[in-house]
């Protein structure tokens, strides 16, 4: 698995997807990680970075699918192409891909990380769910995907019989996917400050344990956690 | 001497980071398992970040079991950080966790404001933690406290070793548009750079109070070697980093070079020089 490491990358690109925006960066030498793991980026202006899923990894180019919620992440959205960023990563651990009966649901901003799940694992079925119209154009991100919007919900989209689920959406979605497929690999979200296991801010309580989601998660139920995060070997393998 | 602040690094994740230190502070242990408080747990402010994570933690003796030897596995100094809700679970943490050769020191955390106060009061904690331990015990004050010196002159006096200054100050936010608070325990410990102000004038009191005589860790929104020199001009022996790490994992590395450079520049040939710089001389 790639060693997480600290870059400073400029913005190659910045556009809007309805409500959200594709934030695109330069590469460089930094390693995607799997779908499922994030990066932290630095906000301009804010004490603490940001985490955000891999949404799109092309070549030379990392990209992250922002929801525009609070002030760091409209601030992140209005970033020009050209400006500089500071990002750390690839952390967490990510959904297995190599599953028999893939079936990838997603449910708002918890597309994010599909678009790379997508092409990793060989256009798979996917499903994604919306509140509005406009939060739905995120979906041309993945033309593939059956889409549906608020009355009706992704749960609904979930065929019967044995399959394996990689989700991610709001938490009500991940327990009602989890109702219907009990061995779901579910994709959690809560607040970070660091992305190492440092601040303890994003616990969830998950099978009556407590799992700090950038260590364990985000993906429960995905691949099991390596530890430790950041050693020396880590400045070994980024020096050779 | 740069220290991280207890509770803004595990060393098991990120060993490297802790080995740039010159101490590691775990976070805080109490007697029993906690959970901690519910989600949401962080919420970032002005000039801040609000965190109520509540002393999550495996407890004594899982602690005692599985994380300690780990932690003396880094072969650096150790601080266990302390908690309880009475004077006899502090007791407790202390005299088995103080047993272990690899521990150096245990900071008292008498000021989480994310749990409910210890009843007892500060000299109290002190008292029982000093009759069953002999290691170096440094008690760690809320800057909320209405005369943290004098306080720091009952721990000092009732068997503390050091002080550890200062703890986050409790602070609330908002949400914008449904303007009810961001965090799911509603108040939770502000720190970041508008704590510096607050964490210098408790060094500055407290080395007053105590002459000068006592090991002082200063901490509370050190982002710079500068930063980290006002500290120790205002009395502190020692700087701790807080949530500057959580942004940046070269900060032991940096500010130290830094404070360095920083000292020099004023005409200190080594940091610690600047202990005090703040103060009129005593008089004699």
């Amino acid at each position: 698995m790639a060693s997480p490491r600290r870059e400073s990358r400029r913005i190659s690109g910045s556009e809007r997807i309805g409500m959200y925006t594709l934030l695109r960066l330069e590469r460089g030498g930094l390693e995607p990680g799997l779908p499922g793991q994030f990066f932290m980026l630095d906000v301009p202006g804010h004490i603490v970075p940001r985490p955000f899923s891999i949404c799109l990894a092309e070549k030379g180019e990392l990209a992250f699918l922002v929801n525009p919620v609070g002030p760091a992440t409209r601030e992140l959205c209005e970033l020009k192409r050209g400006q500089t960023i500071g990002l750390f990563g690839p952390l967490g651990n990510g959904f297995r891909t190599d599953v028999e009966r893939p079936l990838l649901v997603g449910g708002g901003i918890g597309i994010a990380p599909f678009p790379y799940a997508a092409q990793i694992m060989g256009n798979p079925p996917i499903v994604l769910g919306f509140r509005t119209r406009r939060q739905a154009e995120a979906a041309k991100l993945i033309p593939r995907a059956e889409v549906c919007i608020e009355p009706q919900l992704v749960t609904e989209l979930i065929p019967e019989g044995p399959i394996d689920v990689l989700a991610c959406g709001p938490e009500p979605m991940l327990h009602a996917v989890r109702a219907l497929a009990p061995d779901a690999q579910l994709a959690w979200e809560a607040p970070m400050a660091c992305g190492f296991g440092a601040c303890y801010g994003c616990v969830v309580e998950f099978e009556g344990k407590s799992r700090r989601l950038c260590v364990e998660g985000p993906v429960l139920n995905g691949r099991p956690p390596v530890l430790p995060l950041i050693d020396d070997q880590e400045e070994e393998e980024a020096g050779s | 001497m740069i220290l991280n602040a207890s509770g803004c690094l595990d060393a098991l994740t990120a060993p490297r980071v802790a080995r740039s230190l010159d101490a590691f502070v775990a976070k805080t242990i109490t007697p029993e398992p906690r959970p901690g408080n519910a989600q949401p747990r962080l919420a970032e402010s002005d000039f801040g970040l609000l965190n109520s994570i509540g002393l999550q933690n495996p407890g004594l003796d899982v602690f005692y079991a599985e994380v300690l030897p780990l932690l003396e596995e880094l072969e650096m100094p150790l601080w266990i950080s302390v908690g309880g809700s009475n004077a006899a679970d502090y007791a407790r943490i202390c005299e088995r966790i103080g047993e272990r050769d690899s521990v150096d020191v245990l900071e008292l955390n008498l000021s989480c404001p994310n749990v409910d106060p210890a009843a007892a009061g500060a000299a109290e904690i002190v008292a029982a933690c000093r009759a069953v331990s002999g290691k170096p015990l440094y008690a760690k004050l809320s800057p909320q406290l209405p005369d943290i010196a004098e306080v720091a002159t009952g721990v000092i006096e009732a068997g503390a070793s050091g002080l550890s200054l200062v703890n986050s100050l409790r602070g609330l936010v908002l949400d914008e548009w449904t303007l009810e608070p961001r965090l799911a325990r509603a108040v939770g410990g502000y720190s970041g750079a508008a704590l510096r102000p607050v964490a210098l004038a408790a060094v500055f009191s407290c080395y007053e109070a105590t002459k000068g005589t006592v090991p002082i860790v200063g901490m509370g929104g050190v982002q710079s070697g500068k930063h980290a020199l006002d500290l120790i001009a205002a009395g502190a022996s020692a700087v701790a980093l807080g949530s500057v790490l959580f942004g940046d994992l070269e900060a032991p590395e940096r500010v130290r070079s830094e404070l360095e450079e920083e000292a020099r520049a004023r005409g200190f040939e080594r940091p610690s020089e600047a202990r005090g710089a703040a103060h009129q001389p005593f008089a004699a």
